[in-house]
């Protein structure tokens, strides 16, 4: 089941044509990696998966981009909801100034959800999903600055999930990270796959092979081979993918 | 050799200029210092629990601040309630909501001007609307409006200042888990710039205490035998009072002046002292 759709999609910074005619097709509970060298478009294609570059002045769009064969930039959508359909992890952990507890309520009070029990309850499970819970389960009114940056990272993920989230976007979320760190990350990130679909920009190719089921290479804008990981990163049908996987450019 | 003595040179310049820099900031110091022990000798014998709660007198030794020091605290508290909610709603409007194009950056040049203009042109400005438009009279609420008008550039400009510091990386998080702007500001951007817009109120605040010519050109009164009782009430305040005393011609209400000096001093002193505490504080606690 494919579960986002982009059709003739272009993107543009003022004159800057950052996007070019992209189409593809995301399937439910995968993780799609992105794949490209730097400004060839693949995070500006998934902050347009919810929207989030709405906040760069001078940027449009063209195309149309389904999801849950949904526009989601006609008119009528709400971001509020699309957002919480779409969560998003960042590139650098960036929980909130508050107590770990907060950080994974916030969404949840914000939609107006105010049981103690219930908070309680989503906090606990989102963290253990998150594979944070054994961890902070003791410390949970600590800051969430007292956590170490893959501790954090885990805690963003967490707090996406709280708000039961159908597709998680990561914007390179383990480039900040040390190795080991990393390795919790991406083991996560698998396990996640069952229940949500994933989409990942990432620099690391080895991090490409090792988490995704098919990824998308990017170039200058445009959507150059898109695929299954394992074929892709063995038999390339294209040559300008060939030698970004291999080395020769990047 | 010429290299030699061109080296020569700039180290004497890059001492000479060491020295005059010490020089220049002792000077500054060193008068201030003048200026307090002066004050402190001719005035600090005087200040006693009769001196903050007698009202005032034509005899020097039975004259008192009461009237002074309320009228000071209720034109504070007043131009708090009316500067503080309209300087950070302007603020965050003009950071957050507001678009950037032409018309912003008048507006932003205008503020920034405002925050010039001599407080007497505020003054003016006071008597003509509040005073007669709107027939507050020369009451506390005249006075409050006017110098909260005077203070409002410094707030909406250090409200501006502490959202801008706020790092994208907040307001992304949280709209990124589907907060409304308003959310996300009242949330997360506020709180994170709290400290900033603190301080930046209360050295307003501190400015508006030491006043005295918009609250003259409005018509408050040196003379004021009785306490403030509403904010309709006509009103003297702590600066005011101590030029009344220092124009006097008799030594007696001198020694009044400096005693009321030292209490206003004291004053602007905790509340600096409180927003730089306030600044300290936060930025320790927030490494982004």
């Amino acid at each position: 089941m494919k579960i986002i759709e982009a059709i003739d999609v272009n993107a543009y910074y003022g004159d800057n044509h950052a996007l070019k005619n992209i189409n593809i097709e995301i399937r439910e509970n995968t993780i799609t990696a992105f794949i490209g060298p730097s400004g060839c478009g693949k995070s500006t294609f998934l902050r347009m998966l919810n929207r989030m570059n709405d906040y760069i002045e001078g940027f449009r769009m063209e195309g149309t981009l389904l999801v849950e064969e949904k526009d989601i930039y006609r008119k009528k959508v709400k971001l509020e909801e699309l957002r919480q359909h779409i969560g998003m992890v960042f590139q650098k952990p960036n929980p909130f100034p508050k107590s770990i507890y907060e950080n994974v309520a916030y969404g949840l009070r914000i939609r107006g959800v105010n049981d103690k029990k219930e908070i309680d309850e989503r906090v606990e499970k989102s963290l253990k999903k998150a594979a944070l819970w054994g961890e902070v389960k003791d410390s949970l009114n600590k800051s969430a600055y007292s956590l170490s940056g893959g501790q954090q990272q885990r805690l963003c993920i967490a707090r996406t999930l709280a708000v039961k989230p159908t597709i998680i976007l990561m914007d390179e979320p383990a480039s900040a990270l040390d190795p080991i760190s990393t390795a919790k990350i991406e083991e996560l990130i698998t396990e996640l796959k069952e229940q949500y679909t994933i989409v990942i920009v990432t620099h690391n190719m080895q991090q490409a092979s090792r988490v995704s089921d098919r990824t998308a290479f990017f170039y200058l804008g445009s959507l150059i081979e898109y695929g299954k990981t394992n074929e892709m990163f063995t038999n390339p049908k294209i040559k300008q993918t060939e030698n970004y996987i291999s080395g020769k450019f990047g | 050799m010429k290299s030699m003595s061109n080296l020569l040179l700039n180290r004497a310049i890059d001492t000479t200029f060491k020295y005059v820099g010490i020089f220049c900031t002792f000077s500054a110091l060193a008068i201030l210092g003048i200026f307090l022990v002066n004050i402190a000798m001719e005035g600090l014998a005087r200040i006693d629990w009769d001196f903050l709660t007698s009202l005032p007198s034509r005899k020097a030794e039975k004259s008192g601040i009461l009237t002074a020091w309320t009228g000071t605290a209720w034109i504070l508290g007043l131009t708090a309630i009316i500067s503080i909610p309209l300087g950070i709603s302007a603020g965050i409007y003009l950071e957050e909501y507001g678009k950037k194009n032409r018309l912003a950056s008048i507006i932003e040049v205008n503020i920034a001007n405002l925050a010039g203009v001599p407080s007497i042109i505020y003054g003016l400005l006071g008597l003509e609307i509040f005073v007669r438009i709107l027939d507050f009279g020369g009451s506390l609420l005249a006075g409050s409006f006017t110098l909260a008008l005077l203070i409002l550039p410094i707030i909406i400009v250090a409200t501006r200042e502490a959202l801008k510091a706020v790092p994208k990386t907040l307001r992304e998080a949280s709209y990124g888990i589907g907060a409304t702007k308003w959310q996300t500001i009242w949330h997360q951007v506020l709180p994170a710039a709290s400290g900033g817009v603190l301080t930046g109120i209360i050295l307003a605040l501190s400015r508006a205490v030491g006043e005295t010519a918009p609250l003259i050109v409005i018509g408050a009164l040196a003379y004021v035998p009785f306490v403030p009782t509403s904010p309709m009430d006509e009103f003297t305040v702590m600066p005011m009072q101590i030029f009344n005393w220092v124009s006097r011609p008799q030594h007696e209400f001198l020694v009044n002046g400096a005693a009321a000096i030292i209490i206003l001093l004291v004053i602007t002193f905790i509340m600096n002292g409180i927003a730089i505490y306030l600044r300290n504080k936060w930025q320790k606690k927030i490494n982004w």
